[in-house]
């Protein structure tokens, strides 16, 4: 069968999340390493939501927003999307480059500033499948990541709409970023393909 | 998205951050009774499930055309005028992802022109987000976008 996250038990939901936590450990000592300065990194809250309701995490449809899109290929094939409103992207590009807070502005955002959130994306995207992998076993190989800039909406329904004809739900990892009394809040949303979910579930042992 | 709502002068209808998604707007200048569906994908009978009728051009056009036809509006007047259908992404591989937008452009255009429905404008493809406002009263569609400017078609 095709599960779709919203058939989800607690204990499934768990177990997902705990691997988002492990994820974002890792992920915050690679950022760490990165940058060569302290970066911390949680995952505050794990939701299973419904596709209308997503853009409403970052201010609705029409904001301005950075996303991060990643294809994912192997034995469980999904899709990433990691995504922030602007103003948020702008802080952590300052916290990733050592500049003074609210340097980095929307209309001031150039390739440096670009290649520097794909790279972020693309750091949160592998330690997840990372951490994923482990528990699983399962291979998972991430392609380069595409960026976006513009209005949440339109990022978000081109990335939906490949799983449109499959599932209504989205898996939403709340993702936090905190340096020297600042934080910054991104959502990563994993979108598993039609079957990827079963077999995930089935390799950590929590299928029903 | 995925979804369509009905509406007569002086009201208005909106929808927010059209990426690949197409809104369709449809009017019958007569009655003023205007419909507008915001669709995700171009055809129900590739789909595995059809849950939301809503989602797909050529399901999405009937279903709005009966509810409008129920509210008053007059079926073989009816004139149309679409926005949407970007590439948001942008890859060195390809995959389907970014045909998406081309793809639903295509569906829309031909499931109109099946129903009969004349398509005055359209505003599709580019790579950026469009938020669109169709006045049930003029007939005007009024587009915003993030950096590529507004217009009404």
């Amino acid at each position: 069968m095709v599960y779709d996250f919203n058939e989800l038990s607690g204990m499934q939901i768990d177990a997902l999340k705990e691997i988002g936590n492990i994820g974002a450990g890792n992920a915050a000592t690679a950022l760490a390493q990165m940058i060569n300065d302290k970066i911390d990194m949680s995952v505050p809250e794990v939701n299973i939501l419904p596709f209308a309701e997503v853009s409403n995490l970052v201010g609705g449809a029409g904001t301005h927003v950075v996303g991060i899109y990643l294809c994912v290929e192997g034995s469980a094939p999904c899709s990433i999307l990691f995504m922030m409103p602007i103003q948020q992207a702008c802080l952590l590009v300052d916290m990733l480059m050592g500049r003074t807070f609210g340097s980095t502005t929307p209309d001031n955002m150039e390739d440096m500033e670009i290649s520097a959130m794909a790279e972020v994306g693309n750091i949160i995207s592998a330690t997840y499948l990372n951490a994923l992998s482990m528990f699983t076993q399962l291979n998972f190989i991430p392609s380069v990541p595409a960026i976006g800039m513009d209005m949440a909406g339109a990022l978000l329904d081109s990335v939906l709409a490949v799983f449109g004809a499959v599932a209504d739900h989205v898996l939403v990892l709340e993702t936090e970023f905190h340096k020297e009394g600042q934080d910054v809040m991104g959502h990563f949303f994993l979108l598993p393909e039609p079957g990827s979910l079963d077999i995930i579930l089935s390799a950590l042992g929590v299928n029903v | 998205m995925a979804d369509f709502k009905i509406a007569s002068a002086p009201d208005k209808l909106m929808t927010a951050g059209l990426g690949s998604c197409i809104g369709i707007c449809v009017l019958d200048k007569k009655s003023k009774i205007a419909g507008l569906a915001h669709i995700m994908l171009p055809s129900s009978t590739q789909a595995k499930s059809v849950q939301n009728r809503a989602k797909f051009a050529d399901t999405a056009i009937e279903d709005l055309l009966q509810e409008m036809k129920k509210q008053g509006a007059r079926t073989n007047a009816l004139v149309a005028k679409i926005a949407g259908g970007a590439q948001m992404f942008k890859f060195s591989g390809e995959s389907d992802i970014l045909k998406i937008g081309e793809r639903n452009a295509i569906a829309v255009k031909e499931n109109l022109k099946q129903q009969g429905i004349r398509l005055l404008a359209s505003d599709v493809g580019g790579n950026y987000g469009r938020t669109i406002t169709f006045d049930a009263e003029t007939g005007e569609l009024f587009i915003r976008t993030i950096g590529h400017g507004e217009r009404v078609i």
